[in-house]
């Protein structure tokens, strides 16, 4: 139960830094986005207070022979830049271009009861299911 | 940059940045959104309790800022074609990918992964030069 609970308080902080941050709101991201435009530096400081806390406190984290509610760390074992990598960042990128929305915002944008998001979102998970059918085991 | 807001921007950032420190730091996990999304769907190959969780805390939170007494603003210029074309590139590329920004863009980062710099790299890249496109060559309206 405890490591339900711990997901749900991790879900709702990092929403609540997508709504102070203004992520949420996908013609802020496509300020950064649009250089040739009135440009909006505030995605990079996102970036930049994120990856100052999430840096600095995982080296200590990871002093742990354990997270506290699991029996052992999960973390990506993938280290080669291959292929696959770049063109699904590349055709990542083109869809959060046209739309200012990434995944996160896209579902934090769900409980406002805002059409596109929920259209967007259902786009996402086709997109992501047809990557499930089309690469799983024949 | 009349519409640069630093405080907010850091601040909200800080709390990204906690969020992402702890679900490492509690579930063992790493915050990468379009992954955690992405093991609902089936086949499940892993478990789905706690993603459900986190994504109903990343849901639900919106209403809570408001409760607090936030405000929130959301613009949304594309058609609603062009989204569900964007929607289909964002699932099927992150997928493809393996993260999106969150998890490219923060943890990856975060952990100084060649590999997610590369990534994050390319995906700001594409975006940037695809809004350039769309915005003023094309003039979409977005």
């Amino acid at each position: 139960m405890a490591k339900y609970l711990s997901a749900l308080l991790c879900g709702i902080v990092f929403g609540l830094g997508l709504c102070v941050s203004q992520m949420i709101n996908p013609q802020k991201v496509l300020g950064f986005l649009d250089v040739a435009g009135a440009w909006d530096p505030s995605l990079a400081l996102v970036m930049a207070g994120a990856l100052a806390v999430a840096g600095t406190s995982r080296l200590v984290i990871l002093h742990r022979a354990k997270p506290v509610l699991e029996a052992e760390f999960q973390l990506p074992k993938a280290t080669h830049i291959d292929t696959p990598l770049i063109a699904g960042a590349a055709l990542f990128g083109i869809g959060w271009g046209l739309s200012g929305f990434c995944p996160g915002p896209a579902l934090s944008a769900l409980s406002l009861g805002i059409p596109e998001a929920y259209v967007f979102t259902g786009a996402m998970l086709a997109g992501m299911w047809l990557f499930q059918i089309l690469q799983s085991p024949k | 940059m009349e519409n640069f807001t630093p405080y907010s921007a850091l601040s909200g950032g800080v709390l990204i940045g906690a969020a992402v420190a702890l679900l490492l730091l509690l579930n063992g996990r790493i915050a990468g959104i379009s992954g955690i999304v992405g093991g609902v769907l089936p086949p499940w190959r892993d478990a789905v309790g706690w993603r459900l969780s986190f994504l109903t805390g990343l849901i639900v939170a919106p209403l809570l800022y408001k409760l607090l007494g936030g405000q929130l603003n959301v613009q949304i210029h594309a058609s609603l074609p062009l989204l569900v074309v964007a929607g289909l590139l964002v699932g099927y590329g992150t997928s493809l990918g393996r993260g999106c920004t969150s998890g490219h863009g923060v943890c990856g980062l975060a952990r100084l992964s060649a590999r997610s710099a590369v990534a994050t790299v390319t995906f700001m890249l594409s975006a940037a030069i695809t809004l350039y496109i769309a915005r003023h060559v094309l003039n979409l309206g977005i």
